[in-house]
């Protein structure tokens, strides 16, 4: 199997399976999910049954349909926020290797200053004045992710500035936008998808934790981080509840680390350039 | 085709190789054959010469003779065998035993190869103590001894340097050093001078023949120079495209070659010129550079009080060895290095010192082309975006009007039309340089700034660029200032020179007069270290040198 003419790996098939899998769920949760994530439809901790296959939660709502609409969730958030920190980043990352000079010097220590804190901490002080609003949560960590994506888009950049053809395009005139947006985003675009991947992880994680320590996702919407919060307490009881959230999470980061290393083998080996 | 000299099989063969094939061989199925049916017999104390231009396979031929190959390459047939082992029936571990004592080899860039976070010393005995074949002591006596031979500075202390703290052609030598130390059968140059300026290759040339006399070495010698290897080879074998195309001794080669390709490459190489006619010199110059200097923040000068003039058709040609400042020359005429004194005129008109002060009309007229067509073009740029871009930049013409006028380039530079929505990538290096050209013409600049647009390039195809820029100067009558380390090409195209040594004009004027006695000590220097095709150039050298070394030595150690 091959896709854009490079050949798929075993672990690359599995990681795609994984992730259309997840990202048709988080599509379509309305169609696919038989009950409402927050309604209660039964008692608290009903066991797995025809009707609810995986039983039902805390409050009595289906954990099958609260796992479905918590994909969404989690998935789609995780989304947001990677495009909109890879909008913040690549933009002033280019910038910064383009521009060079007192840009460069403000952008850089600017990030070295939201590096040098704890990310979890500062999401955790914001989060805490501001309050949980989904806008907030976004904005948040955006911000904060778009720091390493500034560090990997400013190198990748500089690498790509310093090459002849960026000199051509300033004797000729360009401006900066020209060069950031023409010669050297698409020669960036290799590394900065890889990375993509990468971050959707972390971001996606980092909303799990978020939200299992009550910053994040705010009832009674579901997702994944949350779900394991709510549940964790029933497996002192020999309830499998908070496995489901808790796999998922594992096996969604298990499938794009997969798709990402492939990406990244074929990055490194090169497209085969015309000699 | 020639026939290989027919031999019996005697001791004195220390390399066989018989019907080489090596192919490339990935995931994707079968590549392209590098290296189809070669054969060769080398001798004790014999040198062969393996000439081609890139893609010939040489390099190639070179690695597999260890029994390597670069990545995705597999050796696929034929015998290679050294003294009674057939290297390709042999295990790895047997195959890493012989390389270094038995076979070295000596890389065409010595910087890239040295670790720079160890002495020379260790790393010149490291193979030699490693395998075993000496203990430290008598490795680091055979080294220093080996320093001496190769006439290195203080050779008793050299090693307890960095590779960054010796020159380029130093370095060379003690990589030439490194694979002696164990005292190999067979030595394996790969185009170990190309990185070289001229006065510094005939350095590392004597020495490197002087080495292998001595030793009594065999010697494979890898180069694109047909002069270079005329110095060193007694045989001398064509390649191209993995075939060999002509096998003889050096004399007959170079003197007397059977086949149209060598006759090609040789008639390039001692290619007669005219020098062309200069332009008339009532007329104003386009460019005038009075007087500049100019240096990197925190260095020092790197060119001081320079001045030239480039009128209208002109070729001015700038030559001079690395550091000389040529190229600075061209960063501050753009406006990429700002001036720090005097001042570079366009059509009379002074330019402010920065790019970014100069008006777009200003930087449309005076154009560049760069030294390496890979970089200089971006790889993700189809050819109508690349040479399209100036015309609409600096004309504002529509789409279609862009399109015509690319089409119309391309038809100039002798590109197929149906090019114009290939990348940039998928072109050959020649290819990509006339796409250059064709952007740099876009632009219709009155002048061209041309950086050493033919070295990284193969000779034939370097031969045809040349060509190309001066039939557009015929039509179009563009000048040209002509960065270059070559002294050929100067002669061929240029009908003015400007000798540049460390940041100063030595000499300037027209070709014919500042190529012709008497000469400026350092044009002297430059012209007699070009190899020419004679077997006996480097020995005369050599003798000229000896006889006025202290002069000689005096004018490179200059201020």
């Amino acid at each position: 199997m091959r896709i854009l003419g490079h050949k798929l790996t075993v672990t690359a098939q599995i990681g795609i399976a994984i992730v259309v899998i997840n990202l048709f769920v988080a599509l379509f949760a309305p169609l696919i999910a038989p009950f409402d994530q927050a309604t209660p439809v039964g008692d608290a901790w009903a066991d797995p049954s025809a009707q609810h296959w995986l039983g039902l939660d805390n409050l009595g709502r289906d954990l099958l349909s609260r796992l479905i609409y918590g994909a969404r969730m989690s998935i789609g958030l995780s989304l947001i926020i990677t495009a909109l920190s890879f909008l913040i980043g690549v933009i002033t990352g280019f910038s910064a290797a383009v521009i060079g000079g007192w840009v460069d010097q403000l952008l850089s220590r600017i990030v070295d200053l939201l590096l040098s804190m704890p990310t979890l901490i500062f999401a955790f002080v914001i989060l805490s004045v501001l309050g949980s609003a989904l806008p907030v949560l976004i904005v948040t960590i955006a911000i904060l992710d778009s720091t390493k994506v500034f560090r990997l888009a400013r190198s990748v950049a500089v690498t790509i500035v310093s090459l002849e053809f960026v000199e051509a395009a300033r004797l000729r005139g360009e401006g900066w936008w020209w060069v950031v947006t023409r010669e050297v985003l698409p020669n960036a675009i290799p590394p900065l998808t890889a990375e993509f991947g990468l971050r959707f992880c972390f971001t996606f994680l980092f909303i799990a934790a978020l939200s299992f320590l009550g910053l994040g996702v705010q009832p009674p919407d579901a997702d994944w981080g949350s779900m394991v919060k709510d549940y964790r307490d029933m497996i002192n009881f020999g309830s499998a509840a908070p496995l489901y959230p808790a796999g998922a999470i594992a096996i969604l980061t298990i499938g794009v680390n997969f798709v990402v290393d492939w990406m990244l083998a074929i990055h490194s080996r090169g497209q085969g350039e015309g000699a | 085709m020639s026939d290989t000299p027919d031999t019996k099989r005697d001791d004195h063969i220390v390399l066989d190789i018989q019907g080489m094939r090596v192919v490339v061989r990935t995931d994707a199925g079968h590549g392209p054959v590098l290296v189809d049916d070669v054969s060769l017999q080398l001798r004790r104390g014999e040198v062969i010469g393996l000439i081609g231009e890139s893609g010939a396979g040489k390099s190639t031929i070179g690695l597999a003779t260890m029994g390597y190959t670069r990545r995705d390459c597999h050796i696929v047939g034929g015998q290679i065998i050294f003294g009674d082992t057939d290297i390709r029936a042999i295990t790895l571990e047997e195959r890493r035993a012989l390389r270094g004592p038995k076979i070295a080899y000596i890389a065409q860039s010595a910087a890239a190869s040295f670790n720079p976070a160890h002495t020379l010393m260790e790393q010149v005995c490291e193979a030699a103590v490693r395998h075993g074949v000496m203990k430290p002591a008598e490795a680091r006596s055979a080294a220093v001894a080996l320093f001496r031979e190769l006439d290195l500075p203080s050779p008793d202390t050299i090693g307890s340097r960095y590779p960054h703290q010796v020159s380029g052609g130093q370095l060379q030598r003690v990589m030439a050093a490194m694979a002696m130390v164990a005292k190999p059968d067979i030595l394996i140059f790969d185009e170990p001078t190309t990185a070289l300026d001229v006065t510094t290759q005939v350095e590392c040339l004597a020495a490197f023949r002087k080495l292998i006399r001595e030793h009594g070495t065999a010697a494979l010698y890898i180069t694109h120079d047909l002069a270079v290897v005329a110095q060193i080879a007694d045989r001398i074998m064509v390649l191209r495209h993995g075939k060999m195309v002509e096998f003889g001794d050096s004399r007959q080669i170079l003197q007397d070659p059977k086949e149209d390709y060598t006759r090609r490459l040789v008639r390039e190489r001692i290619a007669g010129h005219q020098f062309t006619p200069q332009a008339e010199e009532s007329e104003a110059p386009i460019l005038q550079v009075d007087h500049v200097s100019a240096s990197y923040p925190r260095k020092p000068r790197v060119i001081d009080d320079v001045s030239l003039a480039v009128r209208k058709g002109d070729t001015v040609a700038v030559v001079g060895e690395s550091g000389s400042g040529k190229s600075t020359l061209a960063r501050v005429i753009t406006g990429l290095l700002p001036r720090e004194a005097g001042d570079v005129r366009f059509d009379g008109e002074s330019l402010p010192p920065r790019l970014k002060d100069r008006s777009i009309d200003q930087l449309r007229r005076a154009q560049m082309i760069y030294q390496m067509p890979d970089v200089a073009l971006n790889p993700q740029h189809t050819l109508l975006e690349t040479i399209g871009r100036p015309v609409a930049f600096y004309f504002r013409r529509s789409r279609e009007e862009v399109r015509t006028r690319v089409v119309e380039l391309l038809r100039q530079m002798d590109l197929p039309e149906h090019f114009i929505t290939r990348k940039t990538s998928e072109l050959s290096g020649g290819q990509k340089q006339r796409v250059s050209i064709a952007r740099a013409l876009a632009a219709e600049p009155e002048l061209i700034i041309c950086d050493e647009v033919t070295s990284a390039l193969d000779q034939l195809v370097g031969e045809e660029i040349l060509r190309l820029l001066k039939k557009l100067q015929d039509e179009l009558g563009v000048a040209y200032l002509f960065i270059t380390h070559d002294l050929g090409t100067v002669k061929r195209i240029a009908n003015k020179v400007v000798v540049m040594l460390q940041g100063k004009v030595v000499a300037s004027g027209e070709t014919k007069a500042v190529f012709a006695p008497p000469y400026h000590p350092y044009t002297e220097l430059l012209l007699s270290s070009v190899p020419e095709m004679r077997p006996e150039w480097l020995d005369e050298v050599l003798a000229r040198r000896a006889a006025g070394a202290a002069a000689t030595a005096a004018l490179l150690r200059a201020p």
